[in-house]
């Protein structure tokens, strides 16, 4: 390469660049730089302010043995694993549903997506009285005569996560919903008439023509969910905050119940490291099968 | 105009008084005092500071200490502190004084002679940090009380228990009226403070300073706390049904009848006397349980942050002389329900439960609360246990003191 070739690229775009700056900064010194210093600190027995005093993996050794860690990481994988699969089952049905030239469509998406305005403290709350056993649900069916009746998943710690994963379904369902509209909506007129012409049923012309054609919608509907479960938070701060007992704990609140209320910065930072390290895993693969095979073909 | 020209005399009688260059000045006081009885407490410091010509401006942070002590702390290492802010007196701002960013309160506490009022002596040394003072304790709070409804007991056709067996033994008559025996909130301090109360008055103080103070993991792991986990599992039991979160909710269900009894701290009075009950006729106290009338010097303090504004600093100072001012203690703790940590003031308002506990202290049958004795990480770790216990039935009692055992052992 000669020496004179190299200042042009550098200079090309030199306004864009230039305005990006900031935001490049941004993305280095809060983004990495913070995340960093996150993990470098959880070597450290810090207390309630940061220190330099390693104490090498006592802190991660800790948070594996904590009941209540354990507990955190089972429930995010319940909550996670349920709202994946219903926000996106559900969210296409409806979406197909509604791509049926229906009557009154602005109303129905309006109703859907309605939730959707609500912020998750609001959430936690309107269902922590709708499940609450002597005011909600439980209430109003045994009062239409079913005495035996019982739906009390918030205070029983078996199933309480149950309980905030409907909420949370309630609430995220209908952006999906939409998304998934956009993508029904982006597919060509012509491949519903070529598949109709073929004689295809609906179902099948759905699961193995539309579907697949609605690869990037997917994805992207797929971050937004991802993102959603592994920081999840205030819907059980809400809802139950934690309880019964530690039953609807999750890692997020783990975090930062044991940084500010705990005063052991050392201990939250190792748990948010796990975090960060179990969103690394998922996110690692998929990008490089991703970005990382196109560039070869 | 009216209230400016008012605002003008107050500030030129508080220039009189303290001869400084204060005008009025604004301070900031954080606090979790939102409940009725806490609000009507806290409202008579504001009076007592307004009235010294300077203006409270009140920082109440809704949610229990829980919830508002991480605000307090990330506004003060945040470099946006307030003008004054409430911590339980002990360990929870230890590393904040450490760190330099409380004021040293040692030149107007030798001035004042607070060593000389101020009693048990042992609320002042839970301020103090290298042989510097850095708070002022204003009530004494003890955990150690049972309150149990009159009427309750009453509707069940069973007589007022004296103590806690007596108390466990009438659980099943409770049940059967369908009243909720004890009453325990969903917050976590609630079931790992319980525990700690049963801790002194089952297993007693030695038994209690052994594991706290001396933080003995063999001790814990031992027969004598497994009498406490004994206990424990009854009180467990016998607050199955209670469906609320917060604490005074818990009372209310006592107030209103539909609990036997709470294990609260004697912040619980405050609740009583807002809902117009009289000590001793609807609703009866016992101290330690009745089992060990002991009761533990926790409470709360004011920590002044260090502020450049020299306006300000003056205030401060004006705030530590009122919040010990004899007038104020007795206002204030007759409406918070606490004792007062003065021994020289006057308590003639004071109810019958508010008596007994005097007594007690001027029986010097104190011990330090857990607040002083235990850093609030071990804290944490023992709510989440407690937490647990209270709401797993199926947790059994070994599991649990073996868990516990590992707590104390691990405690700084």
């Amino acid at each position: 390469m000669s020496k004179s070739e190299r200042p042009n690229q550098l200079f090309r775009n030199l306004n864009a660049k230039v305005a990006s700056i900031p935001m490049i900064l941004t993305a280095l010194v809060v983004f990495v730089g913070g995340t960093a210093w996150t993990v470098l600190y959880s070597f450290t027995n810090s207390k309630l302010l940061p220190r330099l005093n390693f104490v090498g993996l006592d802190q991660y050794y800790r948070l594996w043995s904590t009941p209540r860690w354990l507990v955190s990481i089972e429930n995010l994988l319940i909550y996670g694993v349920l709202s994946l699969v219903f926000s996106l089952v559900i969210g296409f049905i409806l979406a197909a549903l509604l791509d049926q030239k229906i009557r009154f469509e602005d109303t129905f998406r309006t109703i859907f997506l309605y939730p959707f305005a609500l912020s998750f403290i609001v959430t936690g709350l309107v269902w922590q009285w709708l499940l609450n056993p002597d005011f909600g649900i439980q209430r109003v069916v045994r009062e239409l005569g079913w005495e035996s009746f019982s739906f009390n998943p918030l205070y029983d710690s078996s199933i309480v996560i149950y309980g905030i994963s409907i909420a949370a379904l309630w609430q995220g369902t209908g952006l999906i919903m939409c998304l998934m509209l956009a993508g029904l909506r982006g597919i060509d007129d012509d491949i519903w008439k070529a598949a109709r012409v073929d004689g295809i049923p609906m179902w099948k012309t759905y699961l193995f023509i539309i579907i697949p054609m609605m690869r990037p919608v997917f994805i992207t509907t797929l971050v937004i969910i991802a993102s959603g479960i592994v920081k999840v938070y205030d819907l059980v701060v809400a809802q139950t905050s934690g309880g019964p007992g530690i039953a609807s704990e999750v890692p997020a609140k783990y975090v930062y119940d044991y940084m500010f209320s705990a005063q052991n910065l050392g201990q939250g930072f190792a748990a948010s490291t796990m975090m960060l390290l179990s969103v690394l895993i998922v996110i690692v693969p998929w990008a490089y099968l991703e970005f990382g095979g196109r560039k070869r073909v | 105009m009216r209230y400016r020209l008012m605002t003008a005399a107050l500030a030129a009688t508080a220039a009189l008084q303290f001869a400084g260059p204060a005008a009025a000045t604004d301070l900031e006081v954080t606090h979790w005092w939102t409940s009725g009885g806490e609000a009507a407490a806290v409202a008579e410091l504001a009076k007592a500071f307004d009235a010294t010509g300077n203006r409270w401006v009140d920082g109440a942070i809704a949610g229990s200490g829980g919830t508002a002590r991480p605000i307090m702390i990330s506004r003060i290492t945040g470099g946006d502190p307030m003008g004054a802010t409430q911590f339980n007196h002990g360990r929870q701002a230890e590393e904040l004084v450490q760190a330099g960013l409380m004021r040293d309160l040692t030149d107007i506490a030798t001035k004042s002679k607070w060593t000389e009022v101020v009693r048990p002596k042992s609320l002042l040394d839970s301020c103090t940090i290298d042989g510097k003072i850095y708070c002022v304790p204003v009530n004494i709070h003890s955990w150690q009380w049972l309150w149990l409804s009159n009427a309750a007991f009453e509707k069940a056709g069973v007589p007022v228990p004296k103590n806690w067996n007596e108390y466990v033994a009438a659980a099943p008559a409770l049940e059967k009226a369908g009243i909720i025996p004890l009453a325990v909130g969903g917050q976590p301090w609630q079931s790992s403070g319980a525990f700690d109360v049963l801790l002194a008055a089952v297993g007693g103080t030695d038994a209690f300073l052994k594991v706290y103070k001396d933080k003995d993991a063999t001790f814990a792991a031992g027969p004598e706390v497994a009498k406490v986990f004994k206990a424990a599992d009854d009180a467990r039991k016998m607050a199955k049904n209670t469906n609320v979160q917060d604490w005074n909710q818990a009372t209310n269900l006592v107030i209103t009848g539909k609990a036997g009894g709470q294990i609260m701290g004697d912040w619980a009075q405050g609740e009583f006397q807002v809902a117009g009950q009289t000590a001793g006729k609807d609703y009866t106290c016992l101290p330690g349980l009745g089992l060990n009338e002991v009761i533990a010097t926790g409470g709360d303090a004011f920590y002044f942050p260090l502020l450049k504004d020299a306006d300000k600093a003056k205030a401060q100072e004006v705030l530590a002389e009122t919040l010990l001012d004899p007038k104020t203690q007795v206002a204030f703790n007759l409406k918070k329900g606490s004792l007062p940590v003065r021994g020289d003031v006057d308590l003639q308002a004071a109810n019958d439960c508010m008596k007994k506990g005097l007594d007690i202290l001027a029986k010097g049958s104190v011990i330090p609360w857990t607040d002083q004795l235990l850093s609030q990480d071990t804290q944490k770790q023992k709510e989440d246990l407690f937490s647990e216990f209270f709401a797993k039935p199926d947790m059994t009692i070994e599991d649990a003191q073996k868990r516990f055992a590992d707590i104390v052992g691990s405690a700084d």
